[in-house]
């Protein structure tokens, strides 16, 4: 039976970390949040982003969602949640999350503290006492099947869908054999590879859910009367040999393994635990992408990169695998795993076995190498106004 | 690694496909051997990149995975480096949505 060491929660699955995540409900409440994050311990951790005080309706509904799945994301032993005062995200919404999954909560409003001088000494207060609160917990045994593992992929060349994004795939199918969680995203790259997907899903709902994802994202390029070539495959993308979204798509889905697709969430929307397969719906851009399956609840992400990629994430270890041999070379201090043998004949399980093996390492409080660097990137998907418009039903 | 290694150069990744991705930084005039055949590169072709194994036409499909990548734009010779200049994607194409719309 596989396990790893976890922070046990009052409910829902184990942390992996035990963090008090200090949340900003806006940009205008970013530095406040970064401010007290930098004053307190080593695991008071910030989410700064960039969303405005006011978001047209659809982009606040997804906004709240994903601070809200951020705060009750099993690694958050606490949160703090801070505002300017005159949001429309609701505070004590993302505050209600938290504390409904049983963890210690404050909430701090600049406006109401007086000013952001005032709210960092306050904030910093706070996230002191809330770090005492959850200082002293342990970790404990716990089964492999309490794990939602996100994977991502970035800087892809030719080497990704050829040696790291198998070799995760493997992982991920033995998480999915210890009854986890693995789950993958990037709707745009899956343009191309839909048809392998569709034959994978567990039923008609899925596979049509799928599709229509698909299609939607594909029309936002159409709408646009662009094509996707300048963006998909990315110039980097294009330099390390990928031609076209089909071949760096195909390449892409093979970091979900092999195992039947049981469901297509939206972006940052819960993932189930011991859940098989998920899709989240999700933008190509990878930090949001990694902030919206942190946000639905993934405890670990690997992320695999052909060119290189340095990011971290504030909440959610991320480990680094990379196929392509130079990269490995060049960019050793900020990769985890190497799987460049592939090219070189090392079986694709053999590395797979390793990555999941790191996988419950890192989940047992093992630093990774992004951690260790305190690489923490984060930002939200901002809906785009084609999006917006296609929300509302005008398009 | 899935497929086959064709001389320590190029990874053909399923029988279908008509181009093999270089796992080296090959020279002009390496020889892929390819079904009883010597496919020889006409130009270098940079680790990661494809080549293609049989004549491609304008439209042909280019298959890579077992799958279609894209389509031929113009006449490639075996020995060619297949990429953005002689291959395009079928999808995502709001440019001749407008070309559609037009004619």
């Amino acid at each position: 039976m596989a396990t790893f060491d976890g922070y046990p929660r009052e409910s829902g699955p184990a942390g992996v970390r035990n963090y008090v995540a200090v949340i900003p409900i806006s940009v205008t409440a970013s530095p406040v949040a970064e401010a007290v994050a930098d004053r307190t311990a080593e695991n008071v951790s910030a989410t700064p982003h960039q969303m405005g005080t006011d978001p047209p309706e659809a982009a606040r509904e997804q906004v709240e969602r994903t601070l809200s799945g951020v705060a009750r994301n099993p690694n958050v032993g606490a949160a703090l949640v801070v505002s300017l005062g005159t949001e429309t995200v609701d505070a004590d919404a993302v505050a209600d999350a938290a504390a409904a999954a049983g963890r210690a909560v404050e909430t701090l409003s600049i406006r109401e503290t007086g000013g952001t001088a005032a709210a960092v000494d306050e904030g910093t207060e706070l996230a002191r006492d809330l770090h005492a609160e959850i200082a002293d917990l342990r970790r404990e045994e716990r089964d492999a099947s309490e794990l939602v593992f996100g994977v991502e992929c970035g800087g892809s060349d030719a080497t990704s869908g050829i040696a790291a994004n198998p070799a995760v795939g493997a992982a991920c199918d033995r998480l999915i054999r210890d009854g986890g969680t693995a789950t993958f995203s990037e709707t745009p790259e899956f343009i191309g590879a839909e048809h392998v997907l569709a034959e994978r899903c567990v039923d008609e709902a899925v596979r049509e859910r799928l599709l229509e994802r698909v299609k939607r994202r594909e029309a936002t390029a159409e709408l646009m009367d662009v094509d996707l070539r300048g963006a998909q495959p990315s110039p980097g993308n294009q330099e390390g040999g990928l031609t076209t979204i089909e071949e760096k798509s195909l390449g892409a889905i093979s970091k979900g393994g092999t195992t039947p697709v049981r469901g297509i969430v939206d972006y940052a929307e819960r993932l189930p635990v011991g859940g098989g397969l998920v899709l989240m719906d999700t933008p190509g851009y990878d930090i949001e992408s990694v902030v919206g399956k942190v946000a639905g609840g993934a405890q670990v992400v690997a992320f695999t990169t052909g060119r290189g990629s340095t990011t971290g994430n504030p909440l959610a270890p991320v480990i680094k695998v990379t196929g392509n041999p130079k990269t490995a070379d060049r960019l050793a201090a900020n990769m985890d795993v190497d799987a460049s043998g592939v090219i070189d004949g090392e079986p694709i399980d053999s590395v797979g076995e390793r990555i999941y093996r790191t996988l419950l390492d890192v989940a047992s409080g093992e630093r990774t190498a992004a951690e260790r660097r305190q690489l923490e990137e984060f930002a939200v998907n901002e809906l785009q106004p084609n999006e917006l418009a296609e929300l509302r039903g005008d398009a | 690694m899935k497929g086959a290694v064709l001389g320590d150069a190029g990874l053909h990744m399923a029988a279908q496909d008509n181009v093999v991705t270089a796992i080296d930084d090959l020279d002009a005039g390496t020889e892929i051997p390819y079904d009883d055949r010597t496919v020889e590169l006409a130009e270098a072709i940079p680790f990661g990149h494809k080549v293609a194994l049989v004549p491609l036409e304008p439209g042909d499909a280019v298959m890579k995975y077992g799958e279609t990548i894209g389509e031929a734009v113009e006449p490639i010779a075996p020995g060619e480096w297949v990429h953005t200049h002689n291959c395009e994607s079928r999808r995502g194409r709001g440019d001749r949505t407008a070309d559609r719309e037009a004619a």
